[in-house]
């Protein structure tokens, strides 16, 4: 009898170290499971080497600095011709459009929807937000190029068919939903004691909103508009259609624009040779936009992680 | 005792009603775009919607193309996708939120990695996919190609909320599992998957449900435009529905922007069976929690 307790123990201390059946399967399901985990970083890292791959090829081809300053885009003439400004200019110009349209109505629909709806308006409100961001971004795209687009050719006679403002307002409704829902858990998290607080000293429910709940939320709603517009900046479908695809500098919204997102795809749809300056110059545009939304999602992660540290 | 409202306070309730009906109309402008979208949608297209136009082969011709191609060439896609994003997906989530619940900071790199891949905008996956999978794995213009890159794009998601619903398995399921003398992995598959399965499922048919939508990724990888046979193989060339309607969006025949608006309600149609698939199972799962 005593034996049993030991070669209990042995048995255990077996699992332990990965000698028995158990233990070995167990050390395996562990491996693959961490493995699969690190696929995400085998991903990045990815990501970052195919893009420099072939970017530092072409930018051997083509000066940095002709590449960042240049005002000219077109790759298919001879000689070509490649300075980005007029992609960046574009790409921006859709970003800073469609943030000016959803900031404001998304924030306000937040406000509505965390502070003002009746639960059986927001049981209306929410679904609506939330199938209208389920929408594929190509159906935009079509929406914008033949709904909006027309509307703005009647009221600016001279706007060509795709058009960057037409680009502007889909992708401005696109990232609508995104704004609010975002907002809207910034201002649920605001505590409700300093609500009520300020309502205990006679503030109206416009004061309490305005001078209250959303500077208490400032950081989580910040980081909610740097996530809408990095999707914004790297919206492609919606404005491929919409904004059309010519590159040229410009500050007239009627105007076909192209944007960084849309010259990789109208160009890879094209078949670029592999090797080739043309295929070389997808990366360094897709580099340039990458730097960017990188950029944008870590400041993002920064001003949710300071929102967190206060409130939790 | 009820004085007559001051001229600040009539002034400052002014305001609040002002600053109300502003709130509510950005909420149901919201409303207001959803309806306008599909009606629009449905004006436009539902004058080619019949059950030749979903098994037609595609045409050059505006006024006789289909999009059966399409169809059957998103659906190998989705299945392929699905096939090697789901089993890594939970995979990494249960290394990170049960192998690995000590927070170290392994972990907290793989968690930021995450983050930061689900910001990375999806064309950008396209040109990984060009180069990895179709240049240097030489799979060409192939389903597989497409779907390989499609599945590191969903990747990211399939992870996040795998995390949210393992999270939400209560700890004393574990603890009981492991006190009863079972190792880790035992009551992870027995008791944690299980109980998160719900949750776990409803999450993966809507990260999958955005991945049909998904368009550009899938144009940098080479999906083509006029396929006219159907795929019958993995690493055959193939087309998907965003692509057919991005193509003919984009033509200036009236009759394919029209064949356009058409695809774009089969589509939304199947997304919307899909959503309500995820909401169903979301309240089933609740209904049972309680």
């Amino acid at each position: 009898m005593a034996s049993v307790p030991t070669s209990v123990s042995a048995f255990s201390a077996g699992v332990k170290r990965g000698l028995t059946a158990r233990g070995v399967s167990e050390t395996v399901v562990k491996w693959i499971s961490f493995s699969c985990a690190l696929l995400c970083v085998v991903t990045t890292f990815g990501i970052i080497a195919v893009l420099l791959s072939q970017a530092i090829p072409f930018f051997q081809k083509v000066s940095p600095i002709e590449f960042f300053t240049g005002r000219e885009w077109a790759p298919t003439r001879n000689p070509a011709s490649f300075g980005i400004l007029p992609l960046i200019a574009g790409t921006l110009m859709i970003t800073v459009g469609a943030g000016i349209i959803a900031i404001p109505i998304g924030l306000l629909s937040a406000i509505f929807l965390t502070e003002y709806a009746h639960p059986k308006l927001r049981a209306v409100l929410k679904p609506a937000l939330e199938i209208l961001a389920g929408i594929p971004t190509v159906v935009y795209g079509y929406f914008g190029l033949f709904f909006i687009s027309p509307i703005i050719q009647k009221i600016f006679p001279e706007a060509q068919k795709a058009n960057a403002l037409s680009g502007m307002v889909v992708v401005g409704i696109m990232i609508l939903p995104l704004v609010s829902s975002l907002c809207e858990d910034a201002l649920a998290a605001v505590p409700r004691a300093l609500r009520e607080g300020a309502y205990g000293l006679g503030a109206t429910k416009r004061e309490v909103v305005q001078k209250i709940v959303v500077p208490a939320a400032l950081s989580g709603v910040m980081a909610s508009f740097i996530l809408a517009l990095s999707r914004a900046l790297g919206e492609t479908m919606a404005v491929a259609l919409a904004a059309g695809s010519n590159p040229v500098l410009t500050a007239d919204p009627t105007k076909a624009i192209q944007t960084m997102t849309a010259y990789i795809v109208s160009t890879s749809k094209g078949d670029a040779a592999a090797g080739s300056i043309k295929y070389q110059s997808l990366f360094a545009v897709g580099v340039t936009l990458f730097v960017f939304t990188l950029a944008m999602n870590l400041l993002a992660q920064r001003l949710v992680k300071k929102f967190r540290q206060v409130y939790a | 005792m009820f004085e007559t409202p001051s001229a600040h306070m009539r002034k400052r309730r002014r305001a609040d009603a002002i600053f109300k009906i502003l709130c509510f109309g950005a909420a149901g402008i919201g409303v207001l775009l959803l309806i306008t979208f599909l009606v629009k949608i449905w004006t436009d297209g539902v004058g080619r919607l019949s059950l030749d136009f979903i098994r037609d082969p595609l045409s050059t011709r505006p006024g006789r193309t289909g999009i059966w191609p399409a169809i059957v060439g998103s659906f190998y896609v989705m299945m392929l996708t699905a096939c090697t994003a789901v089993p890594i997906g939970i995979a990494a989530a249960v290394y990170l939120e049960e192998f690995n619940s000590k927070r170290n900071r392994l972990v907290d790199f793989i968690q930021l990695n995450i983050a930061n891949l689900a910001g990375v905008p999806s064309i950008v996956y396209g040109l990984l996919g060009l180069a990895v999978f179709v240049r240097w794995f030489a799979l060409g213009q192939s389903i597989i190609a497409g779907a390989l890159t499609m599945s590191l794009l969903i990747l990211p998601m399939v992870i996040i909320v795998t995390q949210e619903a393992l999270k939400a398995v209560p700890k004393s399921y574990r603890e009981g599992s492991l006190a009863l003398g079972s190792t880790k992995w035992q009551s992870i598959r027995h008791q944690v998957l299980p109980n998160a399965a719900p949750g776990i499922l409803t999450g993966i048919i809507l990260a999958l449900s955005r991945a049909i939508g998904e368009t550009a990724p899938l144009i940098v990888v080479g999906a083509a435009s006029l396929v006219t046979q159907l795929p019958s193989g993995l690493s055959d060339r193939y087309t998907v529905l965003p692509i057919q309607i991005f193509d003919w969006a984009n033509e200036s025949r009236k009759g394919f922007n029209e064949a356009a608006a058409t695809a774009i309600i089969v589509l939304i149609v199947v997304l919307l069976a899909l959503n309500s698939l995820a909401i169903f199972l979301r309240a089933r799962a609740q209904k049972r929690a309680i």
